[in-house]
């Protein structure tokens, strides 16, 4: 288990792989290219050891749920290992185990992915396989009730369970005021349980088309070593007409929010403050660069500025940092957060970020802060190469929020790029104009 | 976390990674070469040369662990841990974690019960630096009162974070029940009170005796040649005393067989923690309890468990069992968490299940697709240097020898339908089930008190 000071690290570990999201020097040097259909493909190789990971990014997520049917992309995300006209239900993890695989699946916002990690020599099976459910999938009731209880008691054990994710999801509904990222990914218990079996199929059909997806493979294989294959399974599936999605805005934010939870379960209190930021996706794209430089010099790690002067100097704060998330199709979040040593009140403590942000706003980030930062953030981007899934999640999330393969190549230059001057101007514009939520976790001591 | 909800077909994730290093041990020789380095000055590392990447990672353990944590001293070696890398020689906090962040030289160091670990990941560039600290970090750390009492706090509300989530209660209440005054019964971060009583002198001693060359076990892997590699083990490990003392800790044997204890909270989702003794990794028949335990409950999506309780009534999000085959207290253990309303029939479905495979045992088939996952998903294990280093300490701190990975997968080949007979009957027994459940649930009886775990 993690050490306690690890645990601190936790705001820089969230950190390290949002920036891992579209990121990353000319290093991986993918090869890329689309089939006739509109399927695009990605191939990275490492060959290190004869594995793959051969993974699916559809570009749906919760977002695109129609209003009031919150959940559902993630329930049908959960749908997908159920059976096909071929494969009878659990088949298709049968398959993968047998070929001694490693499968799973997620859900965002803005995407949902589906993978299998297997020896090279197996990756056939898994396209056969992953293949045939993006066309053929079959959904009896018999397959859909057992799986909706299942998603419930998965809503219970990270939700219900949680006051941490219960003040999380009151946070979302506060932090967006229209675009539908406030709504959560795994849905409401309410609507989770009236989806019929239409919404369900009619979502599928919607969706889950080739020229809706992205095919990564990442591992010991090359691109002309594996097209004939793509081209076999997946470039016979025919393209298919998408709806046209919504441009959500948000619109201005004139009010500050306070958002509080007293529960009973909660025994250490917990301080955040999130505020709407541009992202890849949103607003000017340079920002994006920027707030990374800046998370990382006010919240990245134990030397960073809120974690050594709340809790190295002043000795008020457990915990201190910041992380942002530029990695999204809409706004992203700055967030700021801190928990407080035993005898600190969390006003205490919100008055001591406060006074650290208004140094900053006041006399801005050093030059030399700025380049020890950048060689940080692009060391990471060497770690991130000695991994086999790790640059296939990278590009997938890249590629699916819009971002293209350049992009990701080209992170370390333009954190690279970035100076003093862009990071004072974004940490005016984010911190000190946009009207935050602030989140507060108590105990409720009432009996 | 925020942004993602997996399907959590593994939501065994979190157990299985706490357990990795004693089961991440298998075959695939073709996938790597393990190469014994000794240094000039004695120290022995297992070695796989990787160039993919211009990086090092060095997984190193000393047996021993927190299971020498003195009574009423719960999380002692957890604290020091935490402490080694907070300041050594003429450096204090900030300016050792600054060196640490400006060259990215990922150092870390921490505890288990049975061992005490520490783990380097550097970029070529800065190795002599990350190779210094790391020698500094494990010869002179500091202990300065101010590190002191911040990560003692920071542990401290770690505790009291964890405290309200209902597994968390449900694995201390079911160790504190099983091992009673016994170390393994203690959690390794200790209890709020205990962790205040840590004093630096007994951290100090505990270092001491703790980190010693007979001890350690050293695993490598990255782009270095072996003759660097061998002046490397000296500058960082010849510091460390020959040898330290520790007094020998007495095996522990369960308490509490056969009782369910109810912890009530006012949560609408109730977690239960179920586990028997089991068997140690040198036992004859460990490997026919794995893949038995892989078929009853293990991580694949295909367990019976798994089946029986989400795929065909959607009872719970996560059900599993592992075992835990450390070395004085081995464990068959497994949880599920299910609407309190559901808690009775996911508990009797999980006893049906134990009962069937020890009155039944696995089909053919069964077997067989377990022997193709076990051996077929080696290599996935293989894909960092840092997981090949962890597996290369792993091998020598189990004493399975140099060539396991060439026999691994004959071991799990070798297993029969009547190994696994014999090993159930021996392991199995639902009437010997502990069980801890936290929550509210319904159709569960408790058979005692909990015992209080936060003293």
């Amino acid at each position: 288990m993690k050490s306690a000071k690890l645990f601190v690290c936790v705001g820089v570990t969230v950190f390290l792989s949002a920036l891992a999201g579209p990121a990353f020097s000319k290093i991986f040097n993918p090869e890329t290219f689309t089939l006739n259909n509109g399927l695009q493909v990605v191939v990275i190789p490492n060959h290190r050891v004869p594995v793959v990971t051969h993974s699916i990014y559809y570009r749906v997520g919760a977002i695109d749920e129609p209003p009031g049917k919150s959940g559902l992309a993630h329930f049908f995300e959960h749908l997908m290992f159920k059976g096909t006209k071929t494969l009878k239900p659990g088949q298709f993890s049968a398959i993968v185990a047998r070929n001694g695989g490693r499968e799973n699946a997620f859900t965002s916002h803005d995407y949902t992915g589906y993978y299998q990690t297997v020896a090279a020599d197996r990756l056939e099976q898994m396209m056969r396989i992953e293949a045939d459910r993006m066309t053929n999938l079959v959904l009896s009731k018999e397959d859909i009730e057992p799986e909706r209880q299942v998603v419930l008691e998965e809503r219970g054990s990270r939700v219900e369970n949680n006051p941490n994710a219960l003040l999380r999801e009151s946070v979302g509904a506060a932090l967006y005021m229209n675009h539908p990222y406030r709504i959560p990914i795994i849905g409401w218990a309410h609507e989770i349980r009236a989806l019929s079996q239409k919404d369900i199929v009619d979502f599928y059909k919607r969706w889950y088309a080739p020229n809706n997806a992205i095919l990564i493979l990442s591992g010991d294989v090359t691109a002309a070593k594996v097209r004939p294959l793509v081209e076999k399974y997946y470039g016979v599936i025919p393209a298919r007409a998408l709806p046209p999605r919504p441009e959500w805005r948000e619109p201005p934010q004139k009010a500050e929010r306070r958002v509080v939870l007293k529960h009973k379960q909660v025994r250490h209190p917990a301080w955040s403050q999130r505020y709407l930021a541009p992202s890849y996706r949103f607003g000017d794209r340079k920002d994006a660069y920027a707030l990374q430089i800046l998370s990382e010099i006010l919240g990245g790690g134990s030397t960073s500025r809120l974690y050594r002067a709340l809790a190295v100097e002043q000795k008020i704060a457990a915990a201190a940092g910041a992380w942002y998330d530029p990695d999204a199709r809409g706004p992203g979040t700055f967030s700021l957060y801190a928990s407080p040593r035993p005898g600190t009140k969390v006003e205490e403590l919100a008055a001591a970020v406060k006074t650290e942000i208004q140094r900053l706003l006041k006399d801005g980030v050093t030059e030399t802060e700025v380049r020890e930062a950048v060689v940080r953030l692009q060391d990471a981007a060497v770690f991130a190469r000695d991994s086999i899934d790790g640059p296939a999640q990278i590009f997938g999330g890249a590629l699916a929020i819009g971002l293209d393969v350049e992009d990701v190549e080209s992170w370390p230059e333009r954190i690279g790029a970035v100076t003093a001057e862009a990071v004072n101007r974004v940490a005016r514009s984010v911190l000190g104009e946009v009207k935050p939520v602030t989140a507060v976790l108590l105990p409720d001591e009432t009996i | 976390m925020k942004r993602y909800v997996r399907a959590g077909r593994h939501a065994v994730v979190a157990a299985v990674t706490v357990m990795a290093l004693a089961l991440a041990l298998s075959p695939s020789a073709q996938a790597v070469t393990v190469e014994r380095v000794v240094s000039p000055g004695g120290i022995e590392a297992w070695f796989v040369k990787d160039n993919t990447v211009p990086l090092l990672a060095i997984e190193f353990s000393f047996r021993g662990g927190a299971v020498h944590d003195p009574k009423g001293k719960a999380g002692l070696a957890n604290l020091t841990a935490a402490l080694l890398d907070e300041g050594a020689g003429e450096m204090d906090s900030q300016t050792f974690q600054g060196v640490l962040q400006n060259l990215s030289i990922r150092l870390g160091f921490s505890a288990s019960k049975d061992s005490f670990n520490g783990t380097l990941k550097t970029l070529n560039r800065n190795r002599a630096e990350a190779v210094r600290l790391l020698r500094l970090a494990l010869t002179k750390p500091r202990f300065d009162a101010d590190s002191v009492e911040r990560i003692r706090t920071q542990i401290h509300s770690d505790i009291k974070r964890r405290s309200s989530r209902p597994g968390n209660i449900a694995q201390r209440t079911w160790r504190r029940a099983a091992f009673r005054d016994h170390p393994y019964g203690a959690p390794l971060s200790g209890t709020e009170t205990s962790i205040q009583a840590i004093t630096v002198p007994e951290m100090r001693a505990f270092a001491k005796q703790q980190m010693t060359k007979d001890k350690l076990v050293v695993g490598v892997s990255g782009d270095i040649s072996k003759a660097d590699l061998a002046a490397l083990l000296d500058e960082a490990f010849s510091g460390l005393p020959a040898k330290g003392d520790q007094a020998p800790v007495a095996a522990a044997s369960a308490a509490s067989l056969g009782e369910t204890f109810v912890v009530r909270r006012p949560v609408p989702q109730s977690t239960a923690v179920f586990g028997l003794p089991g068997l140690t990794r040198d036992d004859r028949d460990y490997y026919a309890a794995y893949v038995m335990n892989h078929i009853l409950g293990g991580g694949s999506f295909s367990s019976w468990l798994y089946n029986e309780v989400r795929e065909k009534r959607g009872l719970a999000y996560s059900v599993y069992s592992y075992l835990n085959p450390r070395k004085g207290a081995p464990l068959w253990m497994g949880s599920v968490a299910t609407a309190n309303a559901r808690m009775g029939q996911s508990v009797d479905l999980i006893k049906a299940q134990i009962l069937r495979m020890r009155d039944q045992g696995v089909s053919k088939d069964e077997l067989e697709n377990a022997k193709l996952f076990i051996n077929g998903s080696f290599p996935l294990r293989f894909t960092s240097t840092d997981r090949i280093a962890s597996i290369l300490a792993a091998l020598q701190f189990h004493n399975l020898g140099i060539d396991y990975l060439d026999r691994r997968a004959a071991l799990i080949n070798a297993v029969t339908r009547k190994d696994i007979a014999r090993v159930s009957k021996r392991l199995l027994d639902p009437d010997k089930l502990i069980v801890t459940v936290v929550g509210d649930p319904e159709g569960i009886k408790p058979t005692a008190e909990p015992p209080d775990i936060d003293s």
